[in-house]
């Protein structure tokens, strides 16, 4: 299980300070995939920072921790500030941009040996990792090539083969495939739903993209202006979504076969800089009253293992969608 | 077509970056910089109005006079005043520095942009002579053109060799700017919206360019005022009038050191070093802040 | 029935690589392309990178020459190798929403600066008028002149810039619209905002509309017509709503496979 307990996460500039993060208290089971969604700016890349341990000036944690659920090899805990030296081995991550990742100059095969054993006999980790490629539908070749003679979708494997190398017990993938085709993605998605369930671990997954969250993931973590505002079984959510934003994104969705008129969520989420009242959905939520104003709503089990922030929520279970939507001709 | 008032708050982001244009602060090299020049630039345009003597005509004072109230940095063996001879040099050098400097910015920029954006044979013939004028050194060029000229070439004649073979570096690195400017959405927006060749070099090409010009043009004072001094030492320059290198031609022409008029030679040679420690700490300084308003620092 | 797009044999090939050893990449080849409509309409040009769709809408922008070929635009020839179009015509014919609304207008200047350029060029509005038609121009896209004016790239949002981006061109009231991939760089839950809003330009400007894209359901939502492209062809084409419900081509199916979709979960290989 992986503890999030009140992770404050500051970014300071020139021009102040704000919280990118803002108190998020989670429980991640483990063993499941979890998907973080929202749009930019609400926070989920940098909560991944803060649970991969990357957090470097001018991100600092100001307030609260992280408890991965595992020990070290003498049996200690590991925090935030050591996880560092589990990286890759307890714990890894895949980025958004592979082409960003590996290094243009430098041969596949050599990147691995930097990454994984740095010290080690090379030729025997290679044959290893030539091996376990193959399991990912990669061409043994492939550890050969410079990244800019592999496409898109490769590159992308190579970085799951790396993060999955050593089965860690926990695999934060942001945003990986949104750089990637819808054919690509779906292939990607499939490997990392496949690993996972070979592998018994925890992936959490950041995504804007509703409809990967449906496809890949077990529970759902929805966030807003950098707090948390939804958080359940993903099925649960997409059946009956507490919240009226997460109401709102996925209503927002078109589909095809769907003739529904859509509209998007209308207006920005509010400015961090300034100090915030009351729930920071209520400027564009259609259900606001004075109490959403004044007073911010907690984190709240309403249905077990389904929580959600909004004073509303009861009634949102009850009541018939947000939009009327006219059937288009 | 209505959307709510909440789309009108265009002031507030989620991440809180950087909205409006905000007067940059200046470090600590520019200021520094800035002040020596100023220093220099006033010094030499408002003190001339203050004499009305010519420093440069001889035997108006007593010879090899020491450091006083009256000559501040003393007379030299030619009977002039050390000090007023200085400024009117500071002076000389500084409005040939700036007016070849401005030129040749002119030029290159021009060249440069045009160049880089319209392609084609236009840009191939444009680099060739490029090309050509950076391979070839100018000095040995200045040498061999005071020699034609009987050692006394006029500064206009100066001028104007620094500005033809001195266009040439600054158009090179302009034009590389503007190949990969020209690949940018904006300009082609700027096309679709009716904007004519020379609209797009002026308005969409040459900002993104400014900061580089900037530091161009400051650096090119600085190889105007060289080239000159560097001739005039050599006694290839028109002596008779006050530069920082005729100064020096003189004072090395009479010994200075040796006679003891260490005034002359040393502060000539001060002087050009805090003038050029100001143009370089002014250029390097823009260059700092141009790179930390970009976020690139 | 009116012809709102044509291409006849369009072809592209880049060639890459140095002497030795040189690559070419058919980005297009040979798309014969024929949309005729009463009406104006929504084409979409669906496929993945690489598949040319940026290409074929960078031709008919005349921002790439294609290798051969032409494509026209209401019956007047709009781009193609050795086409050289008036300038006024063509821009009045053909206006573009760019991908990347961050680097659609140029960091220093004015995004108004855009509108009424176009407004007094390409219209060839006097002051006055100019200033009306950049007013009404960002009405029509849900936005007020006084908030926009005097203001820099850096102070609107993503999506705020790309609606800008749409009331400059259609400022110039073009016969056709060609978006490339408009709201890929936007945020999912506020695409769906610059997506309405192409189908009511369609009804208010009469202006057809070509919508490059990757997302086959954003093109479902608002498409008269489809055609899917792979690798440089057109493999299918038609009706928007046909060709989606019922896929001829191989490719078409895989891509609408691929979809991940919310209404129900991808079959898994055991």
């Amino acid at each position: 299980m992986i503890r999030l307990n009140n992770i404050v996460a500051t970014y300071t500039t020139q021009r102040g300070s704000i919280n990118a993060v803002d108190g998020v208290s989670l429980e991640i089971p483990d063993g499941i995939i979890l998907g973080i969604a929202g749009e930019s700016g609400c926070g989920k890349s940098t909560l991944m920072k803060v649970i991969y341990g990357d957090v470097v000036s001018p991100l600092s944690l100001s307030a609260g921790s992280v408890e991965y659920g595992f020990r070290d090899e003498r049996g200690g805990e590991v925090t935030g500030r050591n996880i560092r030296r589990y990286w890759f081995r307890r714990i890894s991550y895949i980025p958004q941009s592979s082409m960003s990742s590996l290094n243009p100059v430098v041969r596949i095969s050599r990147q691995f040996v930097d990454f994984l054993e740095p010290a080690k006999n090379k030729a025997k980790v290679l044959e290893e990792v030539r091996a376990y490629v193959k399991q990912l539908d990669l061409p043994p070749e492939a550890i050969d090539a410079y990244p800019h003679q592999l496409s898109g979708g490769m590159r992308q494997r190579i970085m799951v083969a790396l993060a999955t190398f050593f089965q860690p017990d926990i695999i934060l993938a942001d945003e990986p495939t949104t750089a990637l085709d819808v054919v690509v993605q779906k292939s990607i998605l499939l490997l990392l739903m496949e690993l996972q369930e070979k592998m018994r671990n925890t992936i959490i997954l950041v995504s804007h993209d509703m409809g990967v969250h449906y496809q890949a993931t077990h529970r759902m973590l929805v966030m807003y202006a950098a707090r948390a505002v939804e958080y359940g079984d993903s099925e649960a959510i997409f059946s009956r979504p507490l919240h009226p934003y997460t109401r709102m994104l996925i209503d927002s969705l078109p589909t095809i076969g769907d003739d529904h008129a859509r509209q998007g969520v209308p207006g920005r989420p509010p400015s961090l800089w300034e100090p915030l009242q009351g729930c920071r959905f209520a400027a564009r939520c259609p259900l606001a009253t004075e109490v959403c104003r004044q007073q911010e709503p907690a984190l709240t089990e309403y249905r077990p293992g389904h929580f959600a922030a909004c004073h509303y929520a009861n009634q949102q279970a009850r009541e018939q969608p947000l939009q009327v939507s006219e059937v288009r001709p | 077509m209505n959307l709510s008032l909440l789309e009108r708050d265009s002031n507030a982001t989620a991440t809180g970056t950087l909205l409006k244009r905000k007067t940059p602060r200046l470090n600590l090299r520019l200021k520094l910089g800035i002040a020596i020049l100023a220093f220099f630039v006033i010094g030499s345009l408002v003190l001339p109005f203050f004499t009305s003597v010519n420093p440069s005509q001889q035997a108006t004072y007593l010879k090899n006079l020491p450091m006083s109230g009256q000559h501040l940095l003393g007379t030299n063996a030619l009977g002039q005043d050390i000090f007023w001879f200085l400024v009117f040099a500071v002076r000389n050098s500084l409005i040939l520095g700036v007016t070849v400097s401005l030129c040749i910015t002119v030029i290159s920029t021009l060249m440069g942009l045009s160049a880089g954006y319209l392609g084609g044979w236009y840009e191939r013939i444009i680099m060739l002579v490029v090309d050509a004028f950076i391979t070839i050194p100018v000095f040995p060029i200045l040498i061999v053109l005071s020699a034609l000229v009987r050692g006394s070439p006029s500064f206009i004649l100066i001028g104007l060799v620094l500005v033809v073979f001195g266009w040439a570096w600054g158009a090179r690195t302009v034009r590389s700017m503007a190949l990969s400017l020209r690949e940018q959405e904006f300009v082609n927006m700027a096309r679709f919206s009716g904007a004519t060749t020379f609209d797009i070099i002026t308005r969409e090409l040459l900002p993104y360019t400014f900061s580089y010009i900037v530091v161009n043009f400051i650096n090119t004072i600085l190889f105007a005022i060289n080239m000159e001094a560097a001739l005039a030492v050599i006694g290839l320059s028109n002596v008779q009038v006050p530069t920082l290198g005729s100064i020096l031609f003189w004072a090395l022409n009479y010994n200075a050191l040796l006679i003891g008029q260490l005034s002359w030679i040393v502060a000539p040679i001060v002087a050009t070093v805090l003038l050029f420690l100001g143009l370089f700490l002014t250029s390097t300084g823009y260059n700092e802040l141009s790179a930390t308003r970009r976020g690139v620092a | 029935m009116t012809t709102i797009l044509k291409t006849e044999h369009l072809h592209k090939v880049y060639r890459l690589g140095s002497l030795r050893r040189n690559v070419s990449i058919q980005a297009l080849n040979d798309v014969n392309l024929t949309v005729e409509s009463d009406e104006p309409a929504i084409v979409s040009i669906v496929g993945e990178s690489g598949s040319g769709k940026t290409t074929l809408a960078r031709v008919i922008l005349r921002l790439v020459e294609p290798t051969a070929g032409k494509a026209m635009v209401y019956d007047h020839t709009v781009a193609g190798k050795g086409i050289k179009p008036a300038k006024r015509e063509f821009l009045s014919m053909v206006q573009p929403v760019f991908q990347n609304p961050f680097e659609s207008f140029s960091r220093y200047r004015t995004i108004d600066s855009y509108l009424f350029e176009t407004a007094t060029r390409v219209k060839g509005l006097e002051k006055a008028g100019a200033s009306e038609a950049v007013g009404e121009a960002l009405a029509s896209v849900g936005l007020e002149y006084s908030d926009v004016r005097g203001k820099y790239p850096n102070q609107f949002s993503g999506g705020e810039l790309q609606r800008m981006s749409i009331a400059r061109a259609l400022i110039a009231r073009p016969r056709m619209l060609v978006a490339d991939e408009p709201v890929s760089m936007i945020d999912a839950s506020r695409r769906m905002t610059i997506i309405n809003l192409f189908l009511s330009l369609k009804q208010e400007y009469k202006t057809s509309i070509l919508y490059i894209t990757h997302d086959l359901a954003t093109a479902y939502y608002i498409s008269d017509y489809i055609a899917v492209m792979n690798r440089g062809n057109i493999v299918e084409f038609g009706a928007a709503k046909q060709v989606l419900s019922d896929p001829q081509h191989a490719y078409t199916r895989l891509l609408l496979d691929s979809i991940p979709t919310l209404k129900h979960k991808w079959v898994r290989q055991a």
